[in-house]
């Protein structure tokens, strides 16, 4: 019964659509329940994952990261030219790429926490300029087909297994971010994030540097998207569109799995389990045999209706809780005269806005 | 609030002047004359449909949503244009009519799913895009429709230097400022972007402005795709997405000095910000910029131009409910107000205790007065 609950309830309700949805593509196509089918399944989903798993760090803070799918599509594109066909140059390129992805993060993190420009506009201008400067640098055709250890990555793995015959290395790659996500949510760290996505001033005050906290979020969101860009080179290539509207995907599946955009509250498995159900939409859609062209127009409907559902189920579990009382009026003098209470209290906002205009100081 | 906004309109101006003085310098480093007719006319062009799209934006912005379907309300809008008008100049009145009924119905449908359903307006006009798509891609495979030529002329003709499409959108933008400025609803708009649970206990139907504000965006939006019909003489299905306008319009809005939480902001900061954009287009274009590089330039100007001033006008929203109101002078400013607003429920307790009841309206005012130190 309890389990039931946990699964209607918002926190559970990206889990009980993947179970609908795992379920759903079995019935159509039951060779899906075989082990390696669903490692094939798990592997296709680890890009996107992994990106939603930084995704969830800086929404969790309250803020956006628009430049992910840019940033994957210009690590692609570094990787394609740069390791071309040397093994190695494999190990160094990796390191390049980790530090550029995480320069690119602290530089989103700097000019939003320190100039105060809104992460939305940042990340936006970051899109446009990296994917710009990429394709600047390449003259528009992506070159290069990077070295077989390098592709090794996102499209091998450890075959001959007993159980389920193969275990791609990308799904090792996912479990490992996730884990780290996890202790990483879990340290004082992950907390101060979810405090400062809350409420940034309460956080500010509490003693929480706030600028630091939201830039390693946001190095954290670029490294995703630079280990994603990693397995992609070996899954789907270099080609100047993978990558593209990544950014998008990911901020669905974290919504998907139930965390709040504006911050504060949202746990990272459910964004991840986010991520498995739009992958297993797609599969359904593909499966299902709806035609290709009205596939985004199902996606778009079925997205809209979880987060509704979850929203509802979200109000209607607190539904009953006493209403906060807002910070002004908890202010207000506890001796308040009971005879002006009911014309006081009505409007402070509409008499407070007409003090600038009365007081001097 | 009069005051603060004309405060980042003026910055946005200035940052205006300053982009066409740099742009005028380089253009004429190049050996061609910025203000020549010719070229301004052609950066009057592209700030109307671009500019169109973002007076709709602005409106959803106020309302502390955002509306990613305009790209796919303008690549339809033009689509059942073209395909209604079918090349006939009699079936101009009721294509349009047609275009924008569909349109506000797109709105409407945002509208409802964000203030209804309660989805957050990013994930709603998302999947409201998405679903557009589907219906683009499902319905046409091409270009489709033909404009008649009268149609044709709303987007060629202009007087002096100045298009047509331009004179209707800045009619447009004194329209939305009215609305805006003067009407019940536009002040209800900000009131609900600004904190929706205010204006709720205030009295407000807090849905009623927000809808309104997504029907105006898709409609506005409807407008940019008619334009677009009317210059390339056909409907086109991917004619939004590779103007690349949900973002750019964002991106706009802001740089116009309008807050993205929503209560915040001002249409000409809007207008001010789409002929940003359009400058540094049009100075890249006479220079023959590389077009990716055009790109990398774009996303630094947008950053660079918010960042001139957003922490001011950071510093400056604050003093939204008086001094200090939200007390962010900081603990100094809240320290120095401690012994007012101790005296301030003082001199209350003492005013109920020997009148009670005797003039509540001035307890009331003392006591707000107190506390918004």
């Amino acid at each position: 019964m309890t389990f039931v609950r946990t699964l209607l309830s918002p926190r559970g309700a990206v889990f009980l659509l993947l179970v609908i949805l795992l379920v759903a593509i079995t019935i159509l196509n039951p060779n899906f329940a075989d082990p390696g089918q669903l490692m094939r399944f798990v592997q296709r989903v680890a890009p996107i994952a992994i990106v939603a798993i930084g995704q969830y760090f800086v929404i969790i803070a309250g803020e956006f990261d628009l430049s992910q799918g840019s940033l994957i599509t210009a690590q692609v594109i570094i990787a394609g030219n740069l390791v071309g066909q040397d093994d190695s140059r494999t190990v160094p390129v990796l390191m390049l790429m980790m530090v550029f992805g995480a320069m690119i993060g602290l530089v989103n993190g700097l000019i939003t926490t320190l100039l105060k420009v809104p992460s939305f506009i940042v990340t936006l201008g970051m899109m446009l300029a990296l994917l710009g400067g990429v394709m600047w640098w390449t003259g528009g055709a992506a070159t290069g087909n990077p070295a077989d250890s390098f592709r090794q990555i996102g499209r091998g793995g450890i075959r001959d297994l007993p159980f389920i015959d193969f275990l791609p290395w990308s799904v090792l790659v996912l479990a490992a971010w996730l884990a780290l996500g996890i202790w990483l949510t879990k340290r004082p760290y992950g907390k101060v994030l979810i405090a400062l996505g809350d409420n940034a001033r309460a956080a500010r005050y509490a003693g929480a540097r706030d600028w630091w906290v939201s830039t390693r979020a946001f190095i954290i969101s670029s490294l995703s998207a630079t280990v994603t860009a990693v397995l992609l080179v070996g899954y789907a290539g270099v080609h100047p569109s993978v990558g593209r509207g990544y950014e998008f995907i990911a901020i669905t599946a974290v919504v998907l799995g139930g965390v709040v955009l504006g911050g504060g509250r949202g746990w990272i498995v459910a964004a991840v389990a986010g991520a498995f159900v739009l992958e297993a939409l797609f599969l359904l859609l593909n499966i299902a045999g709806v035609p290709s062209t009205m596939r985004d127009a199902v996606q778009g409907v079925i997205i809209i209706a979880a987060v509704a559902y979850s929203g509802i189920a979200f109000r209607s579990r607190r539904r009953g809780a006493a209403p906060h009382a807002s910070p002004d009026q908890g202010k207000e003098p506890d001796a308040s005269p009971d005879g002006a209470e009911g014309q006081s209290s009505a409007p402070p906002a509409l008499v407070s806005e007409g003090i600038p205009e009365t007081r001097g100081d | 609030m009069k005051r603060l906004r004309a405060d980042s309109t003026v910055i946005v101006l200035a940052i205006l002047v300053l982009v066409i003085v740099i742009g005028a310098i380089l253009v004429s480093v190049v050996g061609r004359n910025f203000f020549s007719p010719g070229n301004i006319r052609d950066i009057l062009t592209g700030m109307s449909v671009l500019g169109l799209v973002a007076i709709g934006q602005t409106l959803v912005i106020l309302g502390a949503s955002l509306d990613l379907s305009v790209v796919y309300v303008v690549s339809l809008s033009s689509l059942v244009a073209a395909t209604t008008m079918a090349g006939n100049p009699g079936n101009i009145p009721w294509a349009v009519t047609l275009t924008l009924l569909v349109c506000a119905g797109i709105g409407l449908a945002n509208g409802l799913i964000v203030t209804v359903l309660r989805v957050n307006g990013f994930i709603a006009t998302l999947g409201v895009g998405l679903i557009l798509q589907g219906v683009l891609n499902t319905n046409f495979q091409g270009s489709a429709g033909a404009v008649p030529w009268e149609f044709q002329l709303i987007g060629a003709t202009g007087i002096g230097p100045v298009p047509i499409s331009t004179i209707i959108m800045l009619a447009l933008a004194v329209v939305v400022w009215f609305l805006l400025d003067r009407t019940r609803t536009g002040a209800h708009l900000f009131a609900v972007g600004g904190d929706p649970e205010v204006s709720r206990l205030s009295g407000l139907r807090t849905r009623t402005p927000l809808i309104a504000a997504h029907v105006m965006c898709s409609v506005f939006a409807g407008l940019a795709g008619l334009l677009l019909a009317s210059r390339l003489g056909v409907g086109s299905p991917t004619v939004g997405q590779q103007g690349g306008y949900a973002l750019l319009s964002i991106a706009a809005v802001v740089l116009g000095g309008t807050l993205l939480m929503g209560g915040r902001g001002s249409i000409w900061g809007t207008i001010g910000g789409v002929a940003i954009f359009a400058v540094v287009d049009n100075v890249m274009s006479v220079m023959q910029v590389n077009p990716f590089l055009k790109d990398v330039v774009r996303g630094i100007v947008i950053v660079a131009a918010v960042a001139i001033y957003s922490r001011r006008a950071i510093v400056r929203r604050r003093t939204r409910f008086g001094p200090g109101g939200t007390r962010t002078g900081g603990d100094a400013a809240a320290a120095a107000a401690a012994p007012a607003m101790a005296a301030a429920s003082v001199a209350l307790i003492a005013d109920a205790q020997t009148s009670p009841g005797a003039s509540p309206g001035d307890a009331s005012a003392t006591t707000d007065g107190g506390e918004s130190r």
